[in-house]
């Protein structure tokens, strides 16, 4: 039986999903500043070509319903966005010039 | 020298000759007992935003909403009768707070018949009465109807709930609203219910904030990132084409980046993720296919400027409540709670249609992401203004005609207080 978390057809992805599939803003925030500028590039550079693909994929579903992998495929997607910024504008975990200011996501829909 | 975007032979500033065009001090945002004198003058004169009616679905839902800067914290719930009450969250027994979190420092909300005191289980109903008293015989020429909640005025508008704390406000919270505000009626805040809600406990004074969210002089050099690399110029013009004060409540209207909503900028212009998920700063590019939010379904009083393109309203409602609707069918409030001269909680919420697809809620999700780092930069330096000021180095700074809203709050706080000081009820109009 396969342990994947991904659907096969995402199996490139299939190495970051254990770091990367996190279902809430705050916990997604977090890991990426646990995160080094390297280890998000390679997961953008895995991911970032599959995001339309995933997206069509995911619409095939009701949003409401989706299966265990789809969900975290949708988890992945969300995480993509949380590094995108890091990754194509701060090169760096944080945002430049955003000082002590933390701002906490405490509420959000889900999935 | 004229710059692009702004009206010829126009002054925003000087059309409002009250304002005057003089050096301004910001001791309102640095002096404990200007702080003292607002807490009354202001927060316990003005209507005051504490949430939206979706957060009571129910007859029986409530939620609890802690004012720090009027010392009191307010259970605020839709009774049976569906009628939406404000109460402050005190026992009539002895004193206990009566609904709380996981400590009595956290705010709750839940849904119930009865609130009950967790200290000697005295019990009120949705409307305030209280319903029973342990051994209620051991109290001497006691009569329950004595002792309700302490109720507060409360009135929902477009579903926003507001609450008043004077005895007895001197306007209603239609006529607080005015005109410009009320121009908001129609648009269709109810269809817009998945949200995204932040809370921040920020280093400065409640308007060092609102000031750095109300003007656009400073986003090309603080969000300077906003734009790829090829594209950043610090010169970029007077960023409002229409201002607008109605007494104590401003708004600015947008027409987008230079000019050009983000959704109509080409590729190589925009971040990759952008681009790859259609969806960036201003919202999803495509409109929700809601009748209600076609834009000649919208009220005239959104865009009162009648900008061609519009992108974004800004509505600024005194003191400390901010409604930005978006043309591309969204809208995010921002809420200032002081806690101290030199402090304030900040919240922040995102409202989009509900999601009816993953890719739609991608969108969102990166709306709601790429919307938050932006305003990291703009929460990130207030710090360093706050400590700025506080050096007392300077005691009167200049403001640029684009920065006219912010010489209307401080103008507009500096009268509720003097009005105070001078009449105590009476707030300014």
């Amino acid at each position: 039986m396969s342990t994947a978390m991904l659907p096969e057809e995402f199996a490139e992805c299939e190495p970051f999903a254990a770091k990367w599939c996190i279902p809430t803003e705050a916990a997604r925030y977090a890991e990426r500043l646990n995160s080094t500028i390297a280890e998000m590039q390679l997961f953008y550079d895995a991911m970032y070509p599959r995001v339309r693909d995933a997206m069509a994929h995911l619409d095939k579903f009701s949003l409401h319903e989706l299966p265990d992998r789809e969900l975290n495929l949708l988890h992945l997607v969300y995480s993509l966005i949380m590094v995108s910024l890091p990754v194509e504008v701060w090169h760096q975990p944080t945002v430049i010039d955003s000082g002590t200011a933390y701002f906490d996501r405490y509420l959000e829909p889900s999935p | 020298m004229a710059r692009p975007g702004k009206p010829p032979a126009e002054s925003w500033t000087g059309r409002l000759p009250d304002l005057g065009t003089g050096l301004v001090s910001y001791e309102d945002s640095i002096s404990p007992e200007f702080y003292e004198l607002e807490r009354e003058a202001v927060f316990r004169r003005a209507w005051l935003n504490v949430g939206r009616i979706e957060q009571l679905p129910r007859k029986g839902t409530f939620f609890t909403k802690d004012l720090p800067v009027a010392k009191t914290s307010l259970i605020v719930t839709r009774g049976l009768d569906d009628r939406v009450r404000a109460f402050h969250n005190v026992c009539r027994h002895r004193g206990n707070k009566l609904l709380w979190g996981e400590t009595p420092r956290h705010e709750t909300r839940g849904s119930c018949r009865e609130f009950m005191c967790k200290y000697h289980g005295w019990r009120y109903g949705l409307d305030g009465s209280l319903k029973f008293v342990l051994q209620e015989e051991e109290y001497f020429d006691f009569d329950k109807a004595d002792f309700p909640l302490v109720s507060v005025h409360c009135e929902v508008w477009e579903g926003f709930l507001f609450v008043n704390l004077a005895d007895e406000p001197s306007q209603s919270l239609l006529e607080f609203l005015g005109p410009m505000v009320r121009g908001l009626e129609g648009y269709p805040f109810h269809l817009l219910t998945e949200r995204y809600a932040f809370r921040a406990d920020l280093l400065s004074n409640w308007k060092i904030f609102l000031d750095a969210f109300q003007e656009y002089y400073h986003a090309p050099i603080l969000h300077s990132q906003q734009q790829v690399p090829a594209l950043r110029n610090f010169q970029t013009g007077f960023k409002v084409p229409h201002f607008q004060m109605d007494g104590p409540h401003r708004l600015m209207s947008t027409g987008g980046w230079k000019g050009v909503p983000r959704h109509m900028t080409p590729a190589e212009q925009m971040y990759p993720i952008e681009h790859v998920t259609e969806a960036g700063l201003m919202g999803p590019w495509e409109r929700p296919d809601i009748p209600e939010l076609d834009p000649a379904a919208l009220p005239a009083g959104l865009n009162p400027g009648g900008l061609d393109p519009w992108s974004i309203s800004n509505f600024q409602i005194f003191p400390n409540f901010v409604i930005l609707v978006y043309e591309r069918g969204w809208y995010l409030t921002y809420q200032y709670w002081p806690t101290s001269h030199s402090t304030h909680t900040w919240e922040m919420s995102f409202y989009f249609p509900p999601s009816r697809t993953a890719s739609e809620r991608i969108r969102h999700e990166v709306t709601a992401v790429v919307s938050k780092e932006a305003g990291l930069q703009d929460a990130g330096t207030l710090d360093g203004t706050q400590l700025g000021l506080e050096s007392r180095v300077i005691d009167a700074y200049p403001l640029c005609d684009q920065e006219v809203t912010v010489r209307h709050l401080h103008k507009v706080v500096g009268d509720w207080v003097r009005s105070y000081l001078r009449e105590g009820k009476e707030v300014p109009v």
